[in-house]
């Protein structure tokens, strides 16, 4: 009887198969629709049909952010080594040479100090496309550095995250970068200094479980994938499908963990909003 | 049966096999020729575990440290404690039987003790969900922290889990969060915190009860931001490749004090802390009295400082100029 319950394969949609020129076109990774480059781009890389907010460059974030494009970009003389010489399929020292050779020079976070809407300002932020945002000793380096300046200098911090978690290649010294960062919010909190933690897809493992859930406000970008354990991980040991929306953005703003989930065209304003609420009256 | 294995997990079988030749002698009526006999052949296991354990892979390391018999949490506490009253509860959501904690007595010294419960029987188990955590263990153990902040007592921290429990109920109830914030909030302690992972310890679940002043791994015990069997997954697309995701890793004792991750290795006995449990507990209880008494020399002041110099400085990078 297998005939009966053979299962169709589902028909393939053709448009996967048109050759699409470089950087016109670019797919939406939240609901398939091929979308102009140029509209995209208007649309500040956000999704003009479902609002899926594409991943966007570190440099294309600061630009935006800061008050006339105007930032000074900090502590990108350290780099990663190889403390552990590590060597899965690949070495991770090619791997780090490969990247540097691409021009990504910052590691997986770029820190900045500049005006955001005239308040003096610290601001981190990810880059997915280097190594998958993940966390190693130069993350937990320049963010730790960044944080204990702005505590010098009495300057709010905020982080952009986007991450798949602490980096495996450097084994427990990434793990420890978790402490080390949020020992060093501590030290902004006791300065009764803000921390805006923004999560941006995806902000998972290492990343979440330390200062990306520690802000004075926890934002998300709409529909980003944020969570611990990542659902394939959580999928493998419950052995259950995951609900619909399970780890996005407005899943964890229902349940709490997320004051706000905000448009990536009001994230400025906002941010701007709460700085200049946090900022104390000199007396 | 099949005696020559060469399954590198079953490295433990030719001790085993002396044990039970030695027991075997044991239970036949002395005379002086076998009392020789004995002698030799326990001299003999002394050297063979001393040659085992010198000698075990990063991989088979890890077994030790999940070996089922190897001494838990609750073993420390009813062995080094004069009294102990364990308290449940996050006072928020539910009680987490994957994390002990409460206030007790170490050599007259009132203590709070914290630390993941792995269960030995397949019912303890389930009960204590394999020492996996979810979000309201993490918040208990903070409470617990808080409480022994405020009325002076060190606190002791036992590291046995292979992570934090990776479930739908965690997530929504914020597991990184619940790990985020012990973090932050370890680090600023007044009290002493000293830390022993003497089991696995396994990523952000294992590191939530680990920002002390002094970390301190057992021998056989590990630490890693992911276990061996995920990163082979991830990493070599093959979850066969453990034992060489295992040396990759860096997660041994000796590896760990070297990349400056540990303070302090507590040794062993010879064959592993499950091959003798009391002498585990005499060796750990030692290295705890000693070390409760270095901390307690420090004001608050420069403990804290300590402390975050400690996870300071690692990390490993280069910086042009």
């Amino acid at each position: 009887m297998s005939w009966f319950i053979k299962k169709r394969a589902p028909i393939k949609s053709p448009k996967d198969k048109i050759k699409i020129p470089e950087g016109l076109w670019e797919k939406c990774h939240g609901c398939n629709e091929v979308i102009y480059r140029q509209e995209l781009n208007r649309n500040e890389m956000v999704c003009p049909k479902c609002q899926y907010h594409f991943r966007i460059p570190p440099r294309e974030r600061l630009d935006k952010l800061f008050d006339d494009s105007k930032y000074t970009l900090l502590y990108n003389d350290i780099k990663s080594e190889d403390p552990l010489n590590f060597r899965a399929v690949k070495k991770y020292r090619d791997q780090l040479k490969g990247l540097e050779k691409r021009g990504l020079e910052e590691d997986a976070v770029w820190v900045a100090k500049g005006r955001l809407s005239g308040i003096e300002t610290m601001v981190a932020v990810m880059d997915f496309s280097f190594l998958g945002g993940s966390m190693g000793s130069v993350v937990g380096e320049k963010i730790t550095r960044g944080i204990e300046a702005a505590v010098e200098e009495q300057i709010p911090v905020i982080i952009f995250s986007c991450s798949g978690g602490a980096r495996m290649m450097e084994g427990a010294i990434s793990l420890m970068q978790m402490a080390k960062i949020s020992a060093a919010l501590a030290r902004l909190s006791e300065g009764e200094l803000p921390f805006i933690s923004v999560l941006t897809d995806p902000t998972t493992g290492g990343v979440t479980a330390s200062y990306a859930m520690l802000g004075d406000i926890n934002i998300g970008e709409p529909k980003a994938l944020i969570g611990f354990a990542g659902p394939r991980v959580i999928q493998q040991t419950i052995k259950q499908e995951l609900p619909d929306g399970f780890q996005r953005s407005e899943f964890l703003l229902d349940h709490g963990m997320l004051d706000m989930v905000v448009e990536r065209k009001e994230l400025k304003a906002v941010l701007s909003r709460f700085l200049r609420y946090f900022t104390k009256e000199k007396v | 049966m099949v005696s020559m294995s060469r399954d590198p997990n079953n490295f433990e079988e030719p001790i085993l096999e002396l044990k039970a030749r030695i027991e075997g002698l044991k239970a036949q009526p002395a005379t002086p020729k076998l009392e020789r006999e004995i002698d030799k052949l326990e001299q003999k296991l002394r050297k063979l575990q001393a040659d085992t354990y010198a000698s075990l892979t990063d991989w088979q390391r890890c077994l030790v440290a999940r070996h089922p018999k190897r001494p838990y949490t609750r073993d420390y506490i009813s062995n080094l404690f004069e009294e102990f009253d364990e308290l449940h509860g996050d006072r928020r959501f539910a009680d987490d039987p994957a994390i002990m904690a409460g206030f007790g007595t170490f050599r007259g010294r009132t203590l709070a003790v914290i630390g993941h419960q792995k269960g030995r029987d397949i019912k303890q188990k389930l009960h204590r969900n394999f020492g996996m955590p979810r979000p309201e263990g993490y918040r208990k153990a903070l409470r617990v922290m808080k409480t022994a902040e405020k009325f002076g007592a060190p606190i002791v921290t036992f590291i046995d889990t292979p992570g934090a429990y990776p479930g739908i109920d965690a997530e929504e109830r914020g597991q990184g969060e619940a790990i985020a914030f012990n973090l932050k909030e370890m680090a600023m302690l007044k009290v002493p915190v000293l830390v022993y992972v003497i089991g696995e310890g396994g990523s952000g679940g294992a590191l939530a009860l680990g920002v002390g002043d002094h970390i301190c791994i057992l021998a056989n015990s590990i630490y890693s931001v992911i276990s061996p069997e995920g990163c082979a997954s991830i990493l070599w697309k093959d979850a066969d490749q453990m034992a060489t995701a295992a040396e990759a890793l860096h997660l041994t004792a000796p590896k760990l004090q070297k990349l400056g991750l540990v303070d302090s290795i507590c040794e062993e006995p010879p064959g592993g802390a499950h091959d003798n449990p009391n002498q585990m507990f005499s060796l750990l209880g030692e290295h705890l009295a000693a070390q409760l008494a270095r901390e307690e020399s420090l004001s608050v002041e420069e403990r804290i400082e300590a402390r975050y110099q400690k996870f300071r400085v690692m990390g490993s990078f280069m910086q042009a100029g």
